[in-house]
């Protein structure tokens, strides 16, 4: 694809699908530790955000990022809402007026998408939270960092799938699962597998 | 699951539009993002008090939207926070120079929308303070979880802040006696069966006939223990330990006694716990003063109940008695 502001909302939209396919999924792993409504309000967030695409793509991949983060911060509510709003907020503001995304500009939004996440949940690798699934992302990232867009990404997918792994065996220490403390050993925690969902579909979009 | 709805993803704003024919004089209700507000709103000079969650514990909070009590109520969807852009809604319709108090529980996608509000805020020049209330002993407050949750001592906030709000302190203060009654509620829960949120269709945990979670939040988020089912005598004793011990309450203490249903827990067996853990109190030589108890901070169908012990002194009484209208919560007026 091209890494226009149109290839971002691609992505946006290919994103979307595989939260569609995957709400139960999240729903699920949210019903075991925290209160089940996890893709329920990444859906609803997505979906609304597609619809907007719909009407109008704004003209520079981070305008695009910008009503990304601000669809989600309206519509999904929770803590996801926030979380997810504030990394696609300051990665656009990585971005400012570039047309085109490369490698670089895309590891300074990774990398910005996560300090954002970090400053807003106050949660640090180890917590069992979507940081675990973004840190090593975000490493795995800056090793592909002589690849394409899509190579830096699908290097990024995988980290986050490692990373989200890891979270099955941490006590965690935010959010509503920290209340069940031992007992959510042994979980997946559902913020870290939507963490490399997400990047699975932007990647999958940049082939 | 069995339940009395059309479609999942309108539950809460049907039940919304029902609450507001029903409750026409006291309060309007607005869609999209969906808002309960005082009908008389804004009150010139007077401070806004503010509140809201995800829908499924009412009456919490849009019930307790009237004179005395909330100006307005954010639902969310089902143990959902609201989204910041509700709340700043919320704000447009019932602040002005006098300011707001945003009445926060703590968890933490509540925290973090109620806190972008104040922000976005703060920008509009308003003068919007918040609380994070964190009454729940069930949890560790330590920094390896994200804190005490914010459970029955909520409804009690609510009620006195509001009344503070009513008699025309000025935001100091009401924010002042929000942080105090903060200081001084406690609360502990039970469940004897999870709740199942409409989106999601079966019940939010599994328990065992014989089991019970103590310690329960109020999302049907599991609790911290499970426990044998236990008589009444037995289990409320262990709830009274946990509550009374934590502040501690001494003998001598008056305090205010809520006795809260989850949701599906029967009067018969509410007013039998009441009674228990009134008796228990005495036994420690602490004086209940004042009273509540019926279904008010609920998780949907759950079975269950939640103990609040509130210190009492001649403000907070004051406060407690003063006149209240609101669906939920009526007297005095």
């Amino acid at each position: 694809m091209s890494c226009s502001a149109e290839g971002v909302a691609a992505a946006l939209r290919e994103a979307a699908e595989v939260v569609a396919e995957h709400r139960s999924e999240l729903v699920e792993l949210d019903r075991v530790i925290g209160d089940a409504d996890h893709g329920e309000n990444l859906s609803r967030g997505f979906t609304a955000m597609v619809a907007v695409l719909e009407t109008e793509v704004p003209p520079t991949p981070a305008a695009v990022l910008k009503l990304a983060a601000t669809t989600l911060i309206s519509k999904v509510g929770g803590a996801a809402g926030p979380l997810y709003g504030t990394a696609f907020l300051r990665a656009s503001a990585k971005l400012g007026d570039a047309a085109e995304l490369d490698p670089p500009l895309l590891i300074e939004a990774l990398r910005a998408a996560l300090e954002g996440v970090q400053a807003r949940g106050k949660a640090v690798g180890g917590d069992a939270t979507m940081v675990d699934a973004l840190i090593p992302a975000l490493s795995a990232a800056e090793g592909a960092a002589g690849g394409s867009v899509a190579e830096v990404l699908a290097a990024a997918a995988e980290g986050a799938d490692r990373g989200a792994e890891s979270t099955v065996d941490l006590v965690p220490r935010k959010g509503r699962a920290s209340y069940l403390g031992e007992r959510a050993v042994g979980h997946m925690d559902p913020g870290a597998r939507s963490t490399a969902l997400l990047l699975h579909a932007f990647a999958e979009a940049a082939r | 699951m069995k339940k009395i709805i059309n479609d999942p993803a309108t539950v809460v704003a049907e039940s919304l539009r029902g609450l507001a024919v029903a409750h026409a004089d006291l309060l309007r209700v607005r869609d999209d993002p969906a808002l309960v507000v005082r009908a008389d709103a804004p009150v010139p000079g007077k401070v806004a008090v503010i509140s809201g969650g995800g829908s499924g514990h009412e009456p919490l909070h849009g019930g307790f939207v009237g004179p005395g009590m909330l100006d307005a109520a954010v639902p969310g969807a089902v143990f959902t926070s609201p989204t910041p852009d509700a709340v700043q809604a919320a704000l447009a319709e019932t602040t002005g120079p006098a300011g707001a108090l945003l009445i926060v529980k703590n968890y933490t996608g509540d925290v973090l929308n109620f806190e972008t509000a104040a922000e976005l805020a703060a920008v509009d020049d308003l003068d919007v303070r918040s609380v994070v209330i964190d009454d729940d002993v069930a949890v560790k407050d330590s920094t390896f979880t994200a804190g005490r949750r914010g459970v029955g001592g909520t409804v009690l906030l609510e009620k006195l802040t509001g009344a503070a709000a009513a008699r025309g302190d000025t935001l100091d203060a009401v924010e002042a006696l929000a942080r105090k009654v903060i200081g001084q509620v406690r609360s502990i829960g039970v469940a004897l069966t999870a709740p199942t949120v409409p989106h999601v269709g079966q019940p939010s945990f599994d328990l065992g006939p014989d089991e019970i979670e103590f310690g329960i939040g109020i999302h049907g988020e599991p609790g911290r223990e499970r426990i044998p089912a236990e008589p009444a005598d037995a289990l409320l004793a262990r709830m009274v330990e946990a509550v009374a011990s934590d502040l501690p309450f001494a003998a001598g203490d008056r305090v205010l006694l809520f006795t809260n249903s989850m949701g599906a827990t029967p009067q018969l067996e509410l007013y039998l716990a009441h009674g228990i853990a009134e008796r228990l109190l005495a036994e420690r030589g602490i004086v209940v003063e004042r009273r509540l108890v019926g279904p008010y901070i609920t998780s949907l169908e759950m079975q269950g109940i939640s103990l609040t012990l509130l210190k009492l002194d001649d403000e907070l009484t004051q406060l407690w008695d003063a006149p209240v209208r609101t669906p939920a919560l009526r007297w005095g007026i």
